[in-house]
């Protein structure tokens, strides 16, 4: 059902994502794209030791890669790195799996509907391939492919 | 010729014809609408094929026995059958190709690299596909030659003076799409064709986009070489052509060794074979050829004149429909144009347009279309793209409409 990928939630990030803003004083920033779409998006974060103090982006995509990521931003800020990549695997667990969805997966869960759209996977997991990057590498420019 | 009143062929036959068409997609009816990426196959061009493989499999032009002598023939058969489609002087300035991009690829290698030297100028258009940009990059780049892009107006039109502004003595080759498969602009190539020689280049014409749609001939063009792809005319894939005048070709080095490319080889030296089989290296792909040359057969059963009719009229009422649309802009509103609703919706990015159409049965295309630079000059990253055929009817752009309409529902 198309309406189980587009749920309220998602339509209202991807119209007014949150924390949708450059940060001057990042300690990280990293970029990524999905080239099928072109989509892209920038991801800014600042670290306070092991722990995501801010995090924010700024970008153009489609309703799903847009509500993700700002949905992302939400659930990791303050959350420190190795939570930060569970919860990433969890969320990928979420869309490329029959396992049943984690019970800790909050706001997210509403990404379920994506697991039954194959090819828009890639959109919603783009922002959390580019978090990745942030919290363990120097990479500066992260795609999908 | 009978009078243009409906789709040629009718609903029925074309049901008939294209057995992939009647089916269900998401429990919808199939839309196809992405006939600008490929188009479907009539049941003619797969029996064609069948045919081959199950009656006359055999390598051509070297076995002494009846299967490769029937091969042989079918497969130099397609090659008359496109010569006539395209109107070329001679059969010898036929090459099979995998598709129009190996037909460019092919100029750039062989052409490109015996003609263009440092500080030579190659001319294309801003509204290019990738595969009409990036080997001219690669030669221009070894050659230190310079890549010229002629540029276009809001309606997505070529700027004729600004192109011929651009050219001179130092213009070595001129590239330009026939129509272009992100916007549908047809380009005046006959015109272009006069511009360029006016100034000794040679031109080339990339015609994926066009003999699915119109009559091509390349003498009255003039142009001097021309590419199409067939599975964008209803063959199949890795099969397309690049027409060369002779004179032209005779003169160009090969562009990969191996058999049939050659008339002796020793270790010293070898001679390479006549045209077109100089440029026909390996085993070529003789059951899509086979099924392109079924393709010609089909199209001119139909008639292109009636192709052409029929699909103008669509794309009129398409356009029509779509500019109804609330917050929907047409992106390539050339007055000369063919196949293509190329379009942006306020609010919702192309992905989640052609997601939700897809749940309603209709396929579109939905991204850059591998024209990256000719969005980024309308100011867009991506476009929703429905492409026409004449299988096509008034009944799927409706089928279109409503799906859009679904889309600004969901996206309030």
């Amino acid at each position: 059902m198309i309406e189980d990928l587009y749920q309220e939630v998602i339509l209202d990030h991807s119209r007014r994502p949150r924390n949708f803003h450059q940060m001057p004083d990042a300690t990280r920033n990293v970029e990524g794209y999905n080239p099928l779409c072109g989509d892209k998006l920038k991801l800014f974060v600042k670290l306070d030791g092991d722990t995501v103090e801010d995090i924010s982006f700024v970008g153009a995509g489609c309703a799903i890669s847009t509500a993700s990521a700002s949905l992302m931003t939400e659930t990791v800020k303050g959350k420190s790195r190795q939570e930060a990549v569970q919860m990433m695997e969890r969320f990928h667990d979420l869309l490329t799996t029959e396992k049943p969805p984690a019970a800790n997966l909050g706001k997210l869960a509403v990404f379920s509907g994506v697991r039954e759209f194959p090819v828009r996977v890639k959109c919603a997991t783009l922002a959390w391939h580019t978090l990745k990057s942030a919290l363990t590498s120097a990479e500066e420019v992260v795609s999908t492919e | 010729m009978a009078p243009v009143t409906e789709p040629r062929p009718s609903a029925s036959d074309r049901r008939e014809h294209f057995p992939l068409l009647d089916q269900r997609v998401h429990g919808k009816p199939l839309v196809y609408l992405d006939n600008a990426a490929t188009t479907q196959k009539p049941q003619m061009v797969l029996d064609a094929m069948n045919q081959f493989y199950q009656m006359d499999n055999s390598n051509i032009h070297r076995g002494v026995h009846e299967l490769s002598e029937r091969s042989t023939r079918h497969y130099e058969e397609a090659r008359i059958k496109i010569q006539r489609f395209l109107n070329a002087a001679d059969w010898r300035e036929i090459i099979f190709v995998r598709g129009a991009t190996e037909g460019i690829n092919l100029v750039a290698y062989t052409y490109g690299r015996r003609h263009i030297q440092a500080g030579d100028e190659i001319v294309i258009s801003a509204m290019e596909h990738h595969s009409n940009i990036v080997p001219w990059q690669i030669l221009c780049e070894e050659k230190q030659a310079i890549l010229r892009i002629a540029p276009i107006n809001q309606r997505g039109e070529l700027l004729m003076d600004e192109f011929e502004k651009l050219l001179g003595p130092r213009t070595k080759l001129v590239s330009v799409v026939h129509v272009s498969n992100a916007l549908g602009t047809i380009n005046p190539v006959g015109e272009i064709a006069r511009i360029a020689h006016r100034h000794g280049a040679p031109v080339f014409i990339d015609g994926a986009q066009a003999v699915a749609h119109m009559k091509v001939d390349v003498q009255a063009l003039d142009c001097d070489f021309y590419a199409l792809s067939g599975h964008k005319m209803f063959g199949p894939t890795g099969i397309g052509v690049l027409y060369g005048k002779a004179a032209l070709l005779n003169k160009m080095p090969p562009y990969q060794g191996g058999g049939d490319m050659i008339s002796s080889v020793t270790f010293a030296k070898t001679t390479y074979n006549e045209l077109p089989y100089k440029f026909e290296a390996g085993t070529p792909n003789i059951a899509g050829t086979i099924g392109l040359g079924a393709a010609v057969d089909y199209i001119n059963e139909i008639g292109l004149d009636r192709i052409q009719a029929y699909e103008h009229d669509l794309l009129a009422y398409g356009t029509a429909q779509l500019e109804r649309i609330p917050g929907l802009r047409l992106i390539g509103t050339a007055r000369e144009k063919a196949s293509v609703l190329s379009f942006v919706l306020e609010g919702v990015h192309p992905h989640d347009v052609g997601t939700i159409l897809d749940r309603e049965g209709v396929a579109v295309r939905t991204g850059h279309h591998c024209a990256q630079p000719v969005l980024e000059w309308f100011g867009v990253p991506a476009t929703t793209r429905a492409s026409l055929a004449f299988y096509n009817t008034k009944q799927d752009i409706d089928a279109l409409v409503a799906g859009i309409y679904k889309v600004k529902e969901i996206f309030g």
